[in-house]
């Protein structure tokens, strides 16, 4: 996709056991900095979660990441092979589902490619729908169809979780659980939820003054639950990290 | 949540809906849509739009025949159906119709060809519009009825001026509308259409024009009743054929029923261009998730 344009985010080699590296990055608006000499490096097949407050740059660091913002400086290597599910579902409302999904792919590609990716999120039989008869949960579950029939390398997820209710939440979620470890292709989420982001990542970043500020695996046995040994020390670390103040004795 | 607070002796007080007036709010039905609205909602939707046009009807015929209209103000609805039949049966006004429906679909393809490019240029490069917009915005300020000497002089007495003024009202609608409709088109819609790996002509194939379109049907419809305007306007000037050369006749005779019959036909014409363009909306634009009334 970025490859044959100028920008400074490049596509690297394949074979590298590095899916993302970035040295040195910064990106500034109206001469503020919001990324400010950012390092990461994320490797294939991790499922990492980053997390931060609102406005600390996550957002324009996943959107460098996905080269929708070129307007950087630094070194930014990214998979060729990459893709972005966004808060909201952002289908295009003038193409049933299934065309949603096969937009942008090269060639010509068979309805069936389509349908076997909505198969694979449960929503198989609204491949001939409209994109306004969706439901919220459904319309996030085709954006993410969207996203894994171009089996990317990198998986980019914004906030997917964001907008939906709390229990198409918690299923989106085991979803998301689930297509990662059949895929295995690197996962960035950006979320603002701490007990998401343990309950799905590998390792967790926290990113601050426009740095990654904390970085921490997440070492807890999966399928995890809220109630397992060592998540509340790790949570009640992260939301220190995040500057949330907590009650002295967490009684769980 | 009244469930929870409710106390447990439903029973006894349901069937007493008076003595429940100090326990709770009074509780009023909500009716079900389908038996909503009585009579007049059973009725078929294109039945219903009919009334108002034949209300009308009638309210003329009531005022022709008790004599509050004179003939020579306005002919009653039956001198002017027969007036209409009498056209029809000599051949004039199929052949006035004719002409005029050509210059329409003339006019109307120079002029969607020419809006509609304008409006791509303008509306998809950021050089287009510096170089188009203000210029078109200037010019459409202009009321182009006033060009018609203009195109006289240029164009002679034929058929070109009639045209040109057709074209020349259906190209700023079509500009103004196609152009807003692509400036229209949601940010976060083309941004997902870069990040699924849409190369520039992908976004406005796939993205961009896709959107535009419901700006287009809205410019679509203006440009049609323009066309007919710039119709009547046209053929009033010069013209030895068609429904507007049609009604000056009528004019040096005192032809009310004449000049009536072809009013109803340019009515008539506007109504299929309108049903036209609503089966096309139909067609085009049944992804839009929009309210359609109740």
């Amino acid at each position: 996709m970025a490859t044959d344009l100028h920008g400074p985010v490049t596509t690297m080699a394949t074979a590298t056991p590095d899916a993302v590296r970035v040295e040195g990055l910064t990106r500034s608006f109206d001469g503020r900095a919001v990324i400010d000499g950012l390092e990461l490096t994320l490797r294939s097949g991790e499922f990492t979660a980053l997390l931060g407050r609102s406005g600390c740059g996550k957002s324009t660091l996943l959107r460098v990441l996905a080269g929708l913002d070129r307007e950087i400086e630094g070194t930014v290597l990214v998979p060729k092979r990459r893709a972005v599910a966004f808060q909201a579902p952002r289908l295009m409302p003038w193409k049933r589902v299934w065309r949603n999904v096969l937009l942008g792919l090269p060639g010509k590609p068979q309805r069936a490619v389509a349908e076997s990716a909505l198969e694979e999120v449960g929503l198989g039989h609204r491949s001939g729908a409209w994109p306004k008869t969706l439901s919220g949960g459904e319309a996030q579950r085709a954006s993410l169809a969207r996203a894994l029939v171009r089996e990317p390398d990198l998986l980019l997820l914004d906030e997917p979780f964001g907008a939906l209710d709390a229990l198409t939440r918690i299923k989106a979620q085991q979803l998301v659980a689930e297509l990662w470890q059949r895929r295995g292709c690197a996962v960035l989420l950006v979320t603002h939820d701490v007990d998401e982001a343990l309950l799905l990542a590998d390792r967790v970043l926290v990113m601050r003054d426009g740095v990654i500020a904390h970085d921490t695996p997440v070492g807890l046995d999966r399928p995890r639950t809220v109630g397992a040994p060592g998540f509340a020390g790790l949570r009640s670390r992260l939301l220190t990290e995040l500057g949330v103040e907590q009650p002295a004795a967490p009684s769980l | 949540m009244t469930v929870d607070h409710a106390p447990p002796d439903i029973s006894a007080k349901s069937g007493a809906a008076t003595l429940a007036a100090p326990v709770g709010p009074a509780l009023e039905p909500v009716v079900p849509a389908a038996s909503r609205g009585g009579r007049l909602r059973s009725v078929p939707r294109w039945l219903r739009r009919t009334v108002g046009p034949l209300v009308l009807l009638a309210l003329w015929q009531v005022l022709s025949s008790t004599g509050v209209l004179s003939p020579d103000t306005l002919a009653s609805p039956g001198t002017v159906a027969r007036a209409g039949a009498d056209l029809i049966g000599d051949g004039t006004l199929p052949s006035a119709m004719a002409i005029s429906l050509q210059r329409v679909a003339v006019g109307l393809l120079i002029g969607g060809a020419a809006g509609i490019t304008l409006a791509l240029l303008s509306g998809l490069s950021r050089l287009g519009e510096d170089l188009i917009d203000a210029t078109v915005q200037m010019l459409r300020t202009v009321p182009w009825v006033g060009l018609i000497p203009l195109f006289i002089i240029w164009l002679g007495i034929g058929e070109a001026p009639k045209v040109a003024l057709i074209a020349l009202g259906v190209a700023f609608h079509l500009y103004l509308n196609v152009y807003a409709g692509i400036r229209g088109v949601d940010a976060q819609l083309v941004e997902a259409g870069q990040a699924l790996g849409l190369g520039r002509w992908g976004l406005v194939r796939h993205v961009v024009l896709p959107g535009a379109l419901p700006g287009a049907m809205t410019g679509l419809r203006y440009s049609l009743a323009t066309a007919w305007l710039a119709l009547v306007f046209g053929e009033s000037i010069n013209a030895d054929a068609g429904i507007g050369f049609l009604m000056n006749q009528a004019r040096e005779f005192f032809r009310t029923d004449v000049i009536v019959v072809c009013l109803v036909v340019y009515a008539f014409l506007g109504l299929l261009a309108d049903a036209v363009v609503r089966t096309l909306e139909r067609l085009l634009l049944q992804w839009r998730p929009t309210f359609t009334g109740q």
